[in-house]
C-alpha cells in the first residue's frame, strides 16, 4: 500500500494506527497547539490493514516521553509509535495499555476526594483491556469518558 | 486473615472468610455488648472518631464499643472537625489525629476520602461512610444479622425493596450477599433501580439476581426483606412520591403472604415504609440489627487492634 500522501519527515515520531477520530485527541496530549515549532502532518480516516479505519499522525524533531506514551495507549490502545531517524523507521513498539494509570486521569465523579485539594495523585485500575475499563481508585468509580478525563 | 494492623475501608477489601472471621467474633462479643460479660481488653486503647458529618447511630456504637471493652474514646466531631480543619487537607489532619489515637473512625462526605486517610496514617483506619461511597461497617453488621438469626447465608433469599439507586448501604450489601452466596430479588420503582454497575458485580460472582416489580410478589417466599428509604426529594412530583412510597409500604396485609419466619430489615432511621405495627411482629428485627452494629464494632476494634 503506498500510503505517503505527506512529506517524509527527517527525524521525529510517527504515530501509526490511532483509533480513528483520536487524531486530535493525540495532538492535545502532546501539546501541539498554535505555538508549533516543527511540521505536523495529521492524517483522519484512512483506511487501515488491521483495522477498518485509522488516523496517523507524523511529528516532526519529537520524540515522546513515556508519560505520553500512556496516556495515548489510554484513547488509542492499537497505535504504534514510529521513531524517524535519518528518514527511516529506526524504532517501533505498540502503546501498551498500563495495569495502573497513575496522574494521568482525572475522576469525573466531582465529590471524589481526588477533586479536593488533597495532596495525592490519581490512580485508576484497569479493570479490562479490550474494551477499555478503569475504576477510580478512591471513589471506586468506573471512569465513563476516558478522552475527555485525561490530565 | 490477619487483621492486625489493617485498614477497612471497603467490604470488598474482605475475602469470604475473613468476613465470617468477623461474624464469628461478633457472635463472641454480644454478651459483652449487652453489658452481661465484662471484657477489658482495649484497655488503654485510644480510638479517635473523626466525624465530618452528621452521624448519631454509627459514632455511638463505635464509641460504646470501644467502651465496653475498656477502651476510651477521643471525639472529633462536627463542629469541631471543621474548625480543627479550616483551610486544613485532610491528609494533615490524619496526620495529627493518628498522633494521638491508636485506630481511626472516619465519616467523610466525599468518596474515596477513607481510602486517602488510610494512606496517609501509620494507624488503622476505618471508613464509617465515604459520601455516597463504602460504609463496610454498616454492610458487616446487617450480614451478621441476618447470620445470626439465620445461621447462614449461603442459599438465603433476600430481597432488597425501596430506593436501590441512591441507599449506598444496599449497593455494599447486595455485592456482599452475593458473595457469600445469597439469592437476591430486587424490588424498586422504575427511577430507582439498582445501579447496573452493581447488578454487574452481583452477575459476576454468578449470582443473576431477580428484579420484581411486585413487593407482594417478591416476598412470597424470601427469607429476608431488606427495606430502605424512598426519599421525597428524589422525585421532582410530591404526588408521584406519595404514589410511589404507599405502594413499597411494608404493612401486615402485605405480611400475610409471606413466610412465617421472614425476617424484616432496614438501616434506620425509618420514615413510612414500614408500619408501625410491623414492630410487634416477630418478623421485625431493625431494632436488633441497629444493636448489632455494637458487638460487630467490638469484633472489628479486637481483631485490627489484635486485642
Ligand atoms: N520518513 C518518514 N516520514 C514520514 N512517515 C514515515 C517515514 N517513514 C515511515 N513513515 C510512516 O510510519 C509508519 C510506519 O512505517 P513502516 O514501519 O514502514 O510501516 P508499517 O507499520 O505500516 O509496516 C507508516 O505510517 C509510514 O507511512
Ligand atoms: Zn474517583
Amino acid at each position: 500500500m503506498k500510503e505517503l500522501k505527506v512529506t517524509p519527515i527527517k527525524n521525529g515520531t510517527v504515530i501509526d494506527h490511532i483509533t480513528t477520530g483520536m487524531a486530535l485527541k493525540v495532538l492535545k496530549i502532546l501539546g501541539i497547539g498554535e505555538n508549533i515549532a516543527s511540521t505536523v502532518s495529521v492524517v483522519i480516516h484512512v483506511p487501515s490493514a488491521k483495522k477498518s479505519w485509522k488516523d496517523i499522525l507524523k511529528v516532526e524533531d519529537r520524540e515522546l516521553s513515556p508519560r505520553e506514551v500512556d496516556k495515548i495507549a489510554l484513547i488509542a490502545p492499537d497505535a504504534t509509535i514510529n521513531i524517524i531517524r535519518n528518514y527511516s523507521v529506526a524504532e517501533k513498539y505498540r502503546v501498551q495499555v498500563p495495569d495502573v494509570a497513575r496522574a494521568i486521569l482525572q475522576c469525573a465523579n466531582p465529590s471524589c476526594i481526588t477533586n479536593s485539594d488533597e495532596p495525592l495523585e490519581t490512580e485508576f485500575l484497569v479493570k479490562s483491556k479490550d474494551p477499555l475499563r478503569v475504576r477510580c481508585k478512591y471513589c471506586e468509580r468506573e471512569l465513563e469518558d476516558i478522552a475527555s478525563n485525561l490530565l | 486473615m490477619d487483621f492486625r494492623g489493617t485498614d477497612l475501608i471497603s467490604i470488598a477489601d474482605l475475602s469470604k472468610e475473613a468476613i465470617y472471621e468477623v461474624l464469628d467474633v461478633a457472635r463472641e462479643m454480644t454478651p459483652i455488648a449487652r453489658g452481661e460479660m465484662m471484657d477489658e481488653r482495649l484497655k488503654g486503647k485510644v480510638l479517635a472518631t473523626l466525624f465530618f458529618e452528621p452521624s448519631t447511630r454509627t459514632r455511638l456504637s463505635f464509641e460504646s464499643a470501644t467502651q465496653r471493652l475498656g477502651g476510651r474514646v477521643l471525639s472529633f466531631g462536627m463542629p469541631e472537625a471543621t474548625s480543627i480543619t479550616k483551610g486544613e487537607t485532610l491528609a494533615d489532619t490524619v496526620r495529627m489525629v493518628e498522633a494521638y489515637s491508636d485506630i481511626l473512625v472516619l465519616r467523610h462526605p466525599q468518596e474515596g476520602a477513607a481510602r486517602l486517610a488510610a494512606e496517609f496514617s501509620e494507624k488503622p483506619v476505618i471508613n464509617a461512610g465515604d459520601g455516597a461511597g463504602q460504609h463496610p461497617t454498616q454492610t458487616l453488621l446487617d450480614l451478621f444479622t441476618i447470620w445470626d438469626e439465620k445461621e447462614v447465608i449461603e442459599g438465603i433469599r433476600v430481597v432488597l425493596l425501596g430506593d436501590l439507586k441512591y441507599g449506598r448501604t444496599v449497593h455494599s450489601l447486595a455485592y456482599a450477599l452475593a458473595l457469600l452466596g445469597a439469592e437476591l430479588t430486587l424490588v424498586a420503582p422504575p427511577t430507582l433501580q439498582m445501579p447496573r454497575e452493581i447488578v454487574d458485580l452481583v452477575r459476576e460472582l454468578g449470582r443473576e439476581p431477580k428484579q420484581v416489580e411486585d413487593p407482594r410478589e417478591a416476598i412470597k417466599d424470601a427469607d429476608v426483606l431488606y427495606v430502605t428509604r424512598i426519599q421525597k426529594e428524589r422525585f421532582p412530583d410530591p404526588q408521584e412520591y406519595l404514589k410511589v412510597a404507599g405502594s413499597y409500604r411494608i404493612d401486615l396485609p402485605l405480611l400475610r403472604d409471606g413466610r412465617k419466619d421472614l425476617i424484616i430489615m432496614h438501616p434506620l432511621p425509618r420514615v413510612k415504609e414500614i408500619a408501625p405495627e410491623v414492630d410487634r411482629t416477630p418478623h421485625a428485627l431493625y431494632f436488633r440489627q441497629a444493636f448489632n452494629g455494637v458487638p460487630v464494632r467490638m469484633a472489628l476494634l479486637s481483631l485490627i487492634l489484635g486485642a
